[in-house]
């Protein structure tokens, strides 16, 4: 019993030292050496130059809003599935995840033809904007805000829902003392599946940023294309998972319940 | 005036009647018991007036007003849930503090509420626990816990011990007929437990497919069954054929039996009721008819014995103990035998609108 255990567990032992144990000790080893490898700080210490901190705080007030829109957006949207008729609720999640099934370069790429001075939406006048990379944030990423809350949102037995009624709370009440919180885990999950890749993508800056909206992920790209500095780019990424780690310790004060299905 | 009428009560769900044409009128401080079968419509009688359930047609009237499109908020009634519904993201004392805080009590009423409350459902010093730690008994207990803090003109309690063993049960009885004593609460109490609904309640309503098969106090219920379905579902009964040769006078199984009945007609077959305790064990020829003891359990003051005679197995209870084999007679006095008409068809199986309006009148006349 135990031996199959053991050998069961051992394509688990082997992804988590391919893929996560041994890439982050590249990472580091890069991040904390220099060209000729020797240990130094200096590319955590980049992040302080005007440019970088610059290019993070950008990243993060992005990230920050189009993870508050996606909320804004998805919670109601959940509400509405939830209480919605069996047959039509199936149909109408599907329609929303079904844009998460093409490609993702694709639909940004979408955006960016949709935006540009030529495109239908060009009057807006907002492509290479800030607002247009949060627009494709928002677009790319809503999805996963969406399913975890409408996961936790259905899981709410109604019947709890009726005692609250029955106990004289009006609509108001049930849903801040009853529904948002007990939605909490779902809310969470969403926020980090939003924010984290909000915070670290460069594709959608890249596509509808068209090099004026410098985020970090832009930043670390290049150094690992253009200006093929490895050690400074895994410096950099260091310094963010530093900013994600943080972010969710945040979050998940929030979250009481503590269900655990952060990340 | 009564305080809650339901009028003409219909319900469907996927074209299946689950409540037809139901009448039930409540009175202040009373205790009324729906009794019935699983699945016979209790709990959609209870959500309607709760409000969670819209009626198909009919109306609810509070003290007069009609309430049927009233959202539950607004109802002076509060409800035990058949499934507790207690909140998981709040402990015990902020589940029972929930309805008070809405109405905006003050916190020191609440507290001294949420002690008293705990103290009567036997659960003291559970304020800080969690509801997920709580047993199923006592999550029940914290759900009449956290109604009754409310002090509601009207409680709804589906089947609220339904959870409970024997003994806390019959405690949880004794205390809620207090607080209804001490409280001038109107209860309107759901169980599928007949001991239960014959001794808390002031008038039971015995329920079968939506519609209503009798209603009384608890003895009419008992001792007079309206029908077959009444008697059968209320304690353990003989059913039985017979024919009701002329008034006062019963045909079972070809032997003739005294009964006090009347105006049935005559040469009419009729359902007959005797209760198991009603049955007369006596030496052989002593009785109306001879058998045999076939089984004999001992279930606590009594023993219930099987008695084969006349080719239908009686059950009948007696403190005295008769072997397995031991031939027999039976006996039974005339005033224990219950007549009753056979139902001609599925409607007639529940009493008449007519008939239940008509006793309502006549009651509230004398008052
Ligand atoms: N929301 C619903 N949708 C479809 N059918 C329902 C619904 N609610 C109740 N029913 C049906 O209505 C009938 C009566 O249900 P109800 O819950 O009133 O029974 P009950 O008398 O409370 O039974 P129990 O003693 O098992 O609780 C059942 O056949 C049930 O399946
Ligand atoms: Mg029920």
């Amino acid at each position: 019993m135990n031996s199959m255990k053991k050998l069961f567990s051992v394509p688990f032992i082997c992804f988590i030292l391919c893929g996560t144990i041994v890439p982050m000790g590249v990472i580091a080893y890069y991040g904390l050496t220099d060209r000729e490898g020797l240990f130094t700080l200096k590319n955590i210490m980049e992040i302080a130059t005007v440019d970088h901190a610059k290019a993070l705080g950008m990243s993060l007030l992005l990230s920050f809003l189009a993870t508050t829109i996606c909320l804004i957006l998805a919670f109601p949207l959940g509400l509405i599935l939830k209480d919605s008729k069996l047959g039509k609720k199936g149909f109408m999640v599907f329609l929303f995840i079904l844009p998460m099934w093409m490609n993702f370069v694709l639909r940004t790429m979408a955006w960016q033809v949709l935006l540009e001075k030529n495109g239908i939406l060009g009057g807006l006048g907002i492509i290479n904007t800030p607002t247009a990379v949060v627009l494709g944030m928002v677009y790319d990423y809503l999805p996963f805000m969406v399913l975890p809350i409408y996961n936790a949102l259905v899981k709410i037995d109604n019947s709890v829902i009726e005692a609250a009624y029955d106990l004289g709370a009006d609509y108001k009440r049930v849903l801040f003392k009853i529904i948002v919180p007990l939605s909490v885990p779902g809310i969470v999950s969403g926020i980090t599946m939003v924010f984290v890749p909000s915070l670290t993508t460069f594709a959608i800056s890249n596509m509808l940023g068209g090099g004026k909206v410098n985020l970090i992920g832009n930043i670390i790209e290049q150094e690992f294309t253009a200006s093929a500095n490895w050690n400074l780019g895994s410096g950099l990424s260091l310094v963010m998972m530093i900013f994600i780690v943080i972010s969710m310790a945040l979050i998940e004060k929030f979250d009481r319940n503590g269900e655990g299905n952060m990340i | 005036m009564a305080l809650i009428e339901l009028i003409n009560l219909s319900k469907s769900y996927d074209g299946e009647k689950v409540l037809d044409e139901f009448d039930l009128s409540i009175k202040e401080n009373e205790f009324i018991t729906l009794l019935g079968p699983s699945g016979c419509g209790k709990t959609t009688t209870l959500r309607i007036l709760g409000g969670f359930t819209k009626p198909d047609t009919g109306r609810v009237l509070f003290q007069g007003e009609d309430i049927t499109q009233l959202s539950p908020n607004k109802r002076q009634i509060n409800t035990v849930f058949q499934k507790y519904a207690l909140f998981p993201h709040m402990n015990i004392a902020e589940n029972i503090a929930f309805g008070m805080k809405i109405s905006g009590k003050t916190q020191s009423y609440i507290n001294d509420k949420i002690k008293y409350a705990l103290k009567l459902v036997n659960l003291s010093g559970f304020e800080k626990r969690s509801v997920d730690s709580l047993s199923g008994g006592q999550q029940q207990r914290i759900a009449i816990a956290r109604a009754i803090v409310n002090e509601p003109r009207v409680l709804l309690l589906d089947e609220p011990l339904g959870a409970l063993d024997l003994k806390l049960r019959q405690e949880m009885q004794y205390e809620l007929i207090r607080l209804k004593n001490e409280l001038g609460i109107t209860f309107l109490y759901v169980t599928h437990d007949q001991e239960e609904a014959l001794t808390m309640s002031d008038k039971v309503v015995v329920m079968n497919k939506g519609y209503i098969q009798q209603m009384g106090t608890p003895e009419q219920i008992y001792n007079e069954p309206e029908n077959a379905f009444v008697a059968d579902f209320i304690g353990d009964s003989n059913i039985v054929d017979g024919i009701m040769m002329e008034d006062r006078v019963v045909k079972i199984f070809d032997h003739i039996f005294p009964c006090i009945d009347e105006g049935f007609g005559k040469k009419k077959p009729v359902d007959v009721v005797i209760r198991p305790e009603d049955i007369i064990i006596g030496k052989v020829g002593e009785g109306i008819m001879d058998g045999e003891i076939t089984s004999n359990v001992f279930i606590g003051v009594h023993h219930e014995m099987c008695i084969e005679a006349g080719g239908f197995e009686w059950v009948a209870q007696n403190t005295k103990s008769y072997p397995v084999g031991t031939k027999v007679s039976i006996d039974v006095l005339p005033e224990n035998i219950q007549i009753m008409n056979k139902p001609q068809s599925e409607d007639e199986e529940a009493i008449s609108l007519e008939e239940v309006l008509g006793e309502e009148n006549i009651g509230e006349d004398n008052e």
